[in-house]
């Protein structure tokens, strides 16, 4: 069912934009039609393949590493009250910064090479982890440490009984977000400057009115990002098997 | 199953004296919880008795003035409890039998002993089949037969039960409350309670708390051991009387 509601789907946005170009008229130049772009992705396949790769890798290891430092924030903060005072604030004033503007300045730090992207990519999902995971452990029920507390449990036990898996739905809220924006933070800084990767290769596309291939690198880089967000989402709805099913298919 | 040994300890509160947020909860309260028995503490919403157990069980917060002294015939007693709540506390994401050995996993230790404990309970409780199923696919009974069962693992001479059955329905309460009273004979049992029958039914004393600051304004002996069937004489007798006391309580 789930299979079959995905096709309709695809197949359902694939006509309503064919609808959309031959009701508007647009030339090719400016909204290509389906079937061009499918040639357009056939015939740059093995290049655009090679610069999913990058942009792939850019953003599995933004996501890994915000996904690290985002629970080592957050553990942090639960344990020690004290950092939480010094921390927290300084979490929510770096929201306050859009990240966007600051992927030029990231260029010019880590260069025009992989670092600058996964550190967009980092900084783009450190919040929603971060703040999920936190506030996730922060929710435990107070009577399950009462129950600790008369147990004489260990405190690394309660963590890792108790108040981890408790986290663990609101967690998987966070990290859902973080799927999904991951792609987003790695293709900005491409913008900004790189020499590879799908997002270079679409401003490439773009700057020589390949439109057709700008939308066939669009339609890679989507069909990864789908493919990574559900695959996430297989897996925390599998690591979380006492909750009803969050994801959204 | 019962806990046999040697006697459960006495708890003696003298001039036990608590606020908490500015309120007196109990002042000059001195009374003796009699060892190895089942006392209910009944009373109207907010009196105290959930207070009352979380000070015996040792609550940190806390900061009273006055003595409670558990003591056995030998002298001074080992001062640990085990606490039931009226919400079961299962841990979701545990199976039963891991959610009834909960206390051993805390404290890293985990054996063969206690696994062999923990089915002789469940086969007692008569939920044997159902050690590897979550929480989410049991009964509310049957729930809160498992976080009996989590109590009574922690093998404490004193048993803390807050409200313990009082989400169940009737029938399942009765079920339980026999259960319950066969595997925590021995044992000092403190249970909470604001219903008279389940009181009657549960309890060797029954003291009836209420006022601000709380005091026992009622004190009942019953002869025989428990659990008491409902027509039972003695708690024809004395069911009307604690209602009353309650009534005149709550309308005050």
């Amino acid at each position: 069912m789930k299979g079959v509601r995905l096709v309709v789907l695809a197949v359902g946005l694939v006509c309503l934009w064919q609808v959309v170009v031959t009701l508007t008229g647009a030339p090719h130049y400016i909204l290509p039609d389906p079937v061009r772009v499918f040639q357009a992705l056939l015939s740059h396949f093995p290049v655009l393949l090679q610069h999913l790769q990058i942009t792939g890798a850019e953003i599995m290891l933004g996501f890994l590493l915000g996904v690290f430092l985002g629970t080592g924030t957050a553990l942090t903060m639960f344990l020690s009250p004290l950092l939480k005072r010094w921390v927290l604030p300084l979490l929510v004033i770096s929201q306050a910064i859009p990240v966007f503007a600051l992927a030029p300045i990231l260029v010019l730090w880590f260069g025009y090479g992989m670092a600058s992207k996964v550190a967009m990519a980092v900084l783009i999902i450190y919040f929603p982890v971060t703040a999920s995971f936190y506030y996730g452990m922060q929710r435990t029920d107070p009577d399950l440490f009462e129950l600790a507390r008369v147990m004489e449990a260990r405190p690394l036990a309660i963590m890792r009984y108790i108040v981890i898996p408790s986290a663990l739905p609101a967690f998987a809220s966070g990290i859902r977000v973080a799927t999904a924006v991951a792609p987003i933070g790695a293709v900005v800084g491409e913008w900004v400057g790189s020499s590879e990767g799908l997002g270079f290769y679409m401003l490439h596309a773009n700057a020589r009115m390949q439109i057709d291939v700008m939308f066939a690198a669009l339609t890679v880089l989507s069909i990864m990002a789908l493919f990574f967000y559900f695959s996430i989402d297989y897996l925390l709805d599998k690591l979380i098997f006492w909750e009803s099913k969050q994801g959204i298919m | 199953m019962s806990l046999e040994n040697g006697k459960a300890p006495s708890i003696i509160f003298k001039d036990v004296s608590l606020s908490l947020g500015g309120e007196k909860v109990f002042e000059r309260l001195s009374m003796t919880i009699e060892g190895g028995k089942c006392t209910c503490l009944l009373g109207p919403s907010g009196c105290g008795k959930s207070t009352l157990l979380r000070l015996l069980s040792g609550a940190p917060s806390f900061a009273y003035e006055g003595t409670i002294n558990i003591c056995s015939e030998g002298g001074e007693a080992e001062k640990k409890t085990a606490w039931m709540s009226q919400n079961d506390l299962l841990l979701p994401w545990f199976s039963l039998q891991d959610n009834i050995i909960l206390g051993a996993k805390l404290r890293h230790q985990v054996s063969p002993a206690v696994m062999a404990r923990a089915s002789a309970l469940i086969a007692a409780a008569g939920l044997s089949g159902y050690e590897q199923t979550l929480p989410a696919a049991l009964s509310g009974g049957m729930r809160q037969r498992g976080a009996l069962l989590r109590t009574l693992m922690e093998e404490r001479q004193i048993l803390l039960m807050d409200e313990p059955f009082s989400a169940l329905d009737a029938l399942t309460r009765m079920k339980l409350q026999n259960l319950s009273a066969e595997l925590t004979r021995g044992a000092t049992v403190v249970l909470v309670t604001h219903d008279p029958m389940e009181a009657l039914r549960m309890g060797n004393t029954i003291m009836v708390l209420s006022g601000k600051p709380a005091q026992v304004q009622c004190r009942v002996a019953l002869a025989d051991d428990p659990p008491r069937e409902a027509n039972d004489p003695e708690v024809q007798k004395h069911f009307s009387i604690l209602l009353n006391e309650l009534l005149d309580e709550s309308s005050q």
